[in-house]
């Protein structure tokens, strides 16, 4: 097994299981938060390592592939290319983030909680690194079942439900995706599942455009895209917060991932037919989640649906294939991950201290909480997407292309930036400014663990609107690439 | 032939020790021994090494590599099956000799529909596979249910079995042989007798897999039969039946396969649609996995409607995971008294292995990649998909196979998130162990298929 660890996709999903499975055995009393703590912080260290051997000389380095099932035409096949490396950067960076906020809350059984927590941290590395369809299949699925677990197990009074709607429309539109797997190996020359092969096969436009639809779905159920997106504000709602950051931080990444790495290049054809009716779906559905955001009343739906917003728009930004937009997805999806589990943070802390998440029934934070407020502030003007904060530079690139598709979407689309600035300023007014009332007049500042945390995020939000540079040239040369498979085929 | 030589032996073997001692548990070790013996037996001639002489019974039987290989892998997950069953059976006190030697009885009728190669061989092993199911379903003497059930499965089977011998007739009449090669060749165009006659035997067929619209004995024969035998007849004998079930259409009858398709991929949409769509409702756990047998039933048909390569390896390889799994439920189920969703509820805080066992099983029921059952399904779909007709079935299955996820889920859900001070079921260490094991073979296969994927494309 030594083999297995001497390169750096390997690792990235052999520390992870290996964490989880050693988790599962710690039952004494905070040993398996401090070791699940530990060992993302590993992974961390890892994934940071592994980005100073980019390059075609440590390609032993970032390239492994095992015999898996040559009967079938599997191998298990992992590669650090530059949208992956971004990806699971934000997975490295989220989940210690997720873990350490998470130690401050006691919660029954907490090994099963952080075993299933590594888990799902290896499920979702192993889709950003697998480029063998089948793998990729295989991954898909096993980073929905520890959150399955997770959702489930831990959370708000109809989290079962909630949990089980949001597995069972993931799982029909994954199935949907296994039908278009297995009919395009049939259709590649050597029978092989290997993303190389499934690039170059033989579709004719017919097929590609059902095939384009089945694995559609199965994207769009998990980002989620307006209207396959009934699953999520329940889900974000009931899961508990940890839970949710990873949800709605990491996992629906995995749809706007899988976009760029499977379905663009797979289908060109068939995306050059469609791509219009795709657009204005995320368009539609980025209005319609801003406006029904600005009445929400409940601070997790207010984010959840803000999350939408988000999420349609990094979708169709992506469809636009302009390479400055698709820049600005890889970069945005790394920063929205960031801002959006700071945001989470907040919440979770109002509601450990009030028991309400309820807006209208809050008000004066301010007073009572400044430094809670001041990083929530910088975090919120993040989610809107201000200049200097992180998330300006994608939205900035992904409107550029939008525009340059076509001025329309950008219009209607800049509606919902401004939408998003209503409700994050109206919630920042309605929770944390004017006048205390009964219920918040005892509310505590936030303990030192999260307002590390949180700054933590702020000086990240910081940093990357400053200086987005670095994380931009690390997503260029493969996204580039990527788009002009798509667009020259 | 070793093995079918030996299941009827030990049968009659067993029969006797009845006279012999009347202990439970000196029967139940015999059956074991004679399970493991059997195994041995069809590994012999797996390898090819045969203890008579003449092993074809004059070109009636053939047991190759590919049959050998099905009854070494039933025979293992029978053995399986025995180990977690002796004990429940044995419960009520009675000398268990008479169910054991029927269930041997049974093993040498899946040996024949395994290796037939002629009309009359299958009709003699179908008969020789029902008639001691016909009764261990009655075994529960004082149960009305299980009364019922038997009659049920008794009337039923007898009139398929009527049907099954009209139409080998018609065909005899046409073909003038029983001889599956001899009904192959320069076989083209059809007459009406031979319409007929394909129709009878697929109807009789299909009502042995119970498949739709033929299945209605099966929810009430599995749920009135005592649990551990119900374990028997929804996987080992199951898979049999599918394998005498390919067999026929493959080697006798896949020449005609453009002419009995349609009809195949009714019977395989009709059983996906029903069983799945069926067992959503159920509040019996047991009757739930009845209905579930329907529905794994239905995936086996893409085999049958698909008849390419991958649908010959793929059907046993989805008998034996299929069988893996459902014994592992059952054999839970059979140690609780209460057969519904809500006896499940907790078990996970009381016993928290089981449930993880369970889990693994209805996993792979579901067909969730990393267990057995996700290769099984993936073999049918492929199997679909290469033949390249009426592709929508293999979409139809897989969102059945969404329905599925439903169904098993709910135990899942009530083992994991409800909380209840249900009684655990009283399971030995022992049977956890073969439980574990079963387990392991149920990831094993998920997780490295080849090894009998491989062996199965010979």
């Amino acid at each position: 097994m030594l083999t297995a660890f001497d390169n750096f996709p390997a690792l990235l999903i052999w520390l992870p299981l290996l964490g989880a499975l050693l988790a599962f055995f710690l039952r004494r009393e905070g040993v398996a938060g401090r070791w699940a703590l530990l060992s993302s912080l590993i992974t961390f260290g890892v994934t940071v390592a592994s980005l100073f051997f980019q390059g075609a000389q440590h390609y032993a380095l970032t390239q492994v592939s095992y015999v898996w099932l040559p009967d079938i035409g599997s191998s298990f096949t992992l590669s650090l290319d530059g949208i992956s490396w971004i990806l699971c950067l934000l997975n490295a960076v989220s989940f210690p983030l997720i873990l350490a906020f998470s130690l401050g809350s006691p919660r029954d059984r907490p090994h099963v909680f952080y075993g299933l927590m590594l888990l799902a941290q290896t499920g979702l590395n192993g889709v950003f690194l697998c480029i063998d369809a089948l793998g990729f299949y295989f991954f898909w699925e096993l980073a929905l079942i520890p959150v399955y677990f997770l959702a489930s197990l831990w959370g708000g009074e109809r989290r079962v439900q909630a949990a089980f709607k949001f597995f069972l429309y993931t799982f029909a539109g994954s199935v949907l995706m296994l039908a278009g797997i297995l009919w395009i190996q049939m259709r590649t020359a050597d029978q092989s599942f290997s993303l190389a092969s499934f690039y170059r096969a033989n579709l004719d436009p017919a097929e590609q455009a059902w095939l384009f639809w089945a694995f559609f779905l199965a994207f769009a159920i998990k980002m989620p895209i307006f209207p396959f997106h009934t699953w999520q504000p329940d889900a974000y709602e009931q899961s508990d917060s940890p839970v949710t950051m990873v949800l709605s931080g990491v996992m629906v990444k995995m749809g706007v991932f899988a976009l760029m790495r499977w379905l663009l290049p797979l289908f060109p054809d068939a995306f050059k037919r469609f791509d219009e009716w795709v657009i204005l779906l995320c368009i539609v559905g980025m209005v319609y989640a801003s406006c029904i955001a600005m009445v929400q009343d409940d601070l997790k739906r207010m984010v959840a649906y803000s999350s939408i917003a988000h999420i349609g728009l990094m979708a169709a930004a992506v469809f636009t294939v302009q390479a400055e937009a698709w820049h600005g997805v890889l970069v945005q999806m790394f920063n929205h991950g960031i801002n959006i589990i700071g945001l989470w943070m907040v919440v979770a802390r109002i509601e450990a201290q009030l028991g309400v998440r309820k807006i209208s029934a809050l008000g004066g934070l301010a007073q009572k909480a400044p430094s809670l407020a001041i990083l929530l502030t910088v975090i919120a003007l993040a989610n809107i997407a201000l200049p200097l904060t992180n998330a300006f530079v994608g939205e900035f690139l992904m409107f550029n292309g939008l525009y340059r598709h076509n001025p329309w979407y950008a219009g209607a689309a800049g509606l919902s930036i401004i939408l998003s600035a209503v409700y994050m300023l109206n919630m920042i007014r309605n929770v944390f400014l004017g006048g205390t009332n009964t219920m918040t007049e005892n509310f505590a500042d936030i303990s030192l663990r999260h307002r590390i945390l949180l700054s933590l995020i702020v000086l990240t939000i910081l940093f990357c609107g400053v200086h987005p540079e670095p994380m931009l040239s690390l997503v260029e040369q493969t996204s580039d690439l990527i788009l002009k498979r798509v667009l020259t085929r | 032939m070793n093995a079918m030589i030996l299941s009827a032996l030990w049968g009659v073997v067993m029969m006797f020790t009845g006279l012999a001692t009347p202990s439970a548990r000196m029967h139940g070790r015999l059956a074991i021994l004679g399970m493991t013996l059997l195994t041995g037996a069809a590994w012999l001639d797996f390898i090819g090494f045969s203890l008579l002489s003449d092993s074809t019974a004059g070109g009636m039987l053939l047991f190759g590599t590919y049959e050998s290989l099905f009854i070494l892998l039933m025979s293992g997950c029978a053995l399986l099956y025995l180990l977690l069953s002796v004990e429940p059976m044995s419960e009520g006190g009675s000398p268990i000799s008479d169910p054991l030697a029927l269930h041997f009885f049974v093993m040498t009728g899946i040996c024949i529909v395994a290796g037939y190669r002629s009309l009359l061989m299958l009709f003699l092993g179908v008969e020789i596979l029902s008639i001691p199911l016909y009764i261990l379903s009655a075994s529960d003497k004082k149960n009305l249910r299980s009364n019922e059930a038997s009659l049920k499965y008794f009337l039923m089977g007898a009139f398929s079995t009527g049907l099954m011998l009209m139409g080998i007739a018609l065909i005899y009449g046409t073909r003038g042989s029983f001889h599956l090669d001899a009904l192959n060749i320069g076989l083209e165009a059809l007459s009406p007798l031979m319409t007929a006659g394909i129709v009878l035997l697929m109807v009789s067929m299909a009502f042995k897999v119970s498949a739709a619209p033929f299945h209605f004995w099966t929810p009430d024969v599995y749920d009135g039969t005592p649990t551990v035998y119900t374990s028997f007849m929804a996987t080992i004998v199951k898979g049999a039946a599918f394998f005498a079930f390919f067999r026929l259409f493959q080697d006798g009858l896949g020449r005609l396969h453009e002419h009995w398709r349609l009809l195949m991929a009714f019977l395989t949409a009709a059983t996906l649609i029903i069983g799945n769509g069926t067992a959503v409702f159920q509040q019996s756990v047991k009757r739930m996995l009845a209905y579930s047998s329907i529905a794994q039933a239905g995936f086996m048909m893409l085999a049958l409607f698909a008849m390419n390569q991958t649908a010959r390896t793929g059907i046993v390889f989805y008998a034996v995971a299929y069988s893996l799994s459902t014994i592992g439920v059952f054999a839970v189920l059979a140690r609780m008294k209460d057969h519904s969703f809500e006896a499940f509820n907790g078990l996970a805080g009381q016993k928290p292995l089981l449930a993880l066992l369970i889990t693994v099983f209805l996993l792979s029921l579901a067909g969730i990649p990393l267990t057995g059952g996700f290769f099984a399904k993936y073999q049918m779909i492929a199997a679909t998909f290469l033949e390249g007709k009426m592709i929508w079935m293999a979409v139809l299955a897989l969102l059945c196979a969404v329905l599925g996820v439903y169904y098993y889920f709910r135990i899942i859900q009530a083992m994991y998130f409800r909380s209840g001070s249900s009684m655990p079921p009283a399971i030995s260490a022992d049977l956890q162990a073969v439980l574990v094991v079963t387990a392991l073979l149920v990831v094993a296969l998920g997780i490295h298929p080849d090894w009998l994927l491989g062996m199965l494309s010979y």
